[in-house]
């Protein structure tokens, strides 16, 4: 357990997020955007839990901002989705491109 | 190299690898499948880092819930099999040329950066019932706060959520009485 530094689970993290930007960077499509989101999300996660573990044993602030990040992060997937239905059903299409009418 | 020095490079990479492949794959269905891994990898280092409840919550609540929503909302606005429209090659190039020069550059910072204060001295105790006790009390390391706000989060998001979600009202009902 000890063997493993910490700097390594942050490059895992930091390699995660920059992941999770070329998707955000890359993809068109609302949904496939989300799950970028998501990922990067994740990252954050994991590096609350490493720093509380490694750093901090003695108290367990980080599990907690954790576990709020997990819960508003479904609220958010779940007002997301809400949000890109109803985008579809008005312009049949999740594309980022299609949806101009609030550009300029 | 013992076998929790090989178990943590194997999730690393299965992470990694699965994350790339959910932002790159054509198929959104496949993309959204390699998410799924991706966030079983994530509960697995959970477990590795021996933080068993934190895992529990990744896998019930990412993998069962958002991972769900979202394939249940592909199924809703598309044809799953088809092919994404593909992005141009100089955007791709240049996402790929800012991402990789993000990630060296804060590996440039975690390798040079030697301020950590490791504290190995006191156990790390990260049990169902310390979690629980510290989320509902009410002293100066308590979470009660948050975790009510949370709950008024979760209620608005979900009246939020129906009423984005509902069907218009057809305009001419009232009118026809």
């Amino acid at each position: 357990m000890q063997e493993i530094p910490l700097t390594q689970i942050l490059f895992v993290s930091t390699a995660l997020f920059f992941i999770g930007m070329y998707g955000l960077f890359t993809r068109r499509n609302l949904i496939t955007m989300l799950m970028s989101i998501e990922l990067m999300l994740n990252s954050v996660n994991i590096n609350f839990v490493a720093f509380n573990k490694y750093l901090f044993p003695n108290n367990l602030d980080g599990l907690f901002f954790t576990l709020f990040i997990i819960t508003i992060a479904a609220a958010e997937a779940a007002v997301a989705i809400a949000i890109i239905i109803n985008l579809y059903r008005s312009h049949n299409s999740i594309d980022v491109d299609d949806a101009t009418e609030m550009k300029y | 190299m013992n076998i929790s020095s090989i178990l943590f490079y194997a999730i690393s990479a299965f992470i990694l690898g699965a994350g790339i492949l959910a932002v790159t794959s054509v198929k959104i269905f496949r993309a959204a499948i390699w998410l799924l891994f991706s966030l079983v990898g994530i509960a697995a280092l959970y477990f590795w880092m021996q933080v068993e409840f934190i895992a529990a919550i990744q896998i019930v609540v990412y993998v069962g819930g958002i991972v769900v929503l979202i394939i249940f909302s592909i199924f809703l606005t598309q044809n799953s099999g088809k092919e994404m429209k593909s992005t141009p090659n100089g955007k791709k190039i240049f996402s790929a040329l800012a991402a990789l020069f993000g990630t060296a550059f804060i590996h440039n910072l975690i390798v040079h950066y030697d301020g950590f204060a490791f504290n190995s001295a006191e156990p790390f105790n990260p049990s169902v019932d310390e979690i629980g006790t510290q989320m509902l009390s009410t002293t100066s390391h308590g979470f009660i706060l948050p975790f009510e706000v949370v709950s008024m989060l979760l209620l608005a998001a979900m009246i939020g959520c129906i009423v984005i979600a509902m069907r218009p009202a057809q305009s001419n009902s009232e009118t026809t009485t």
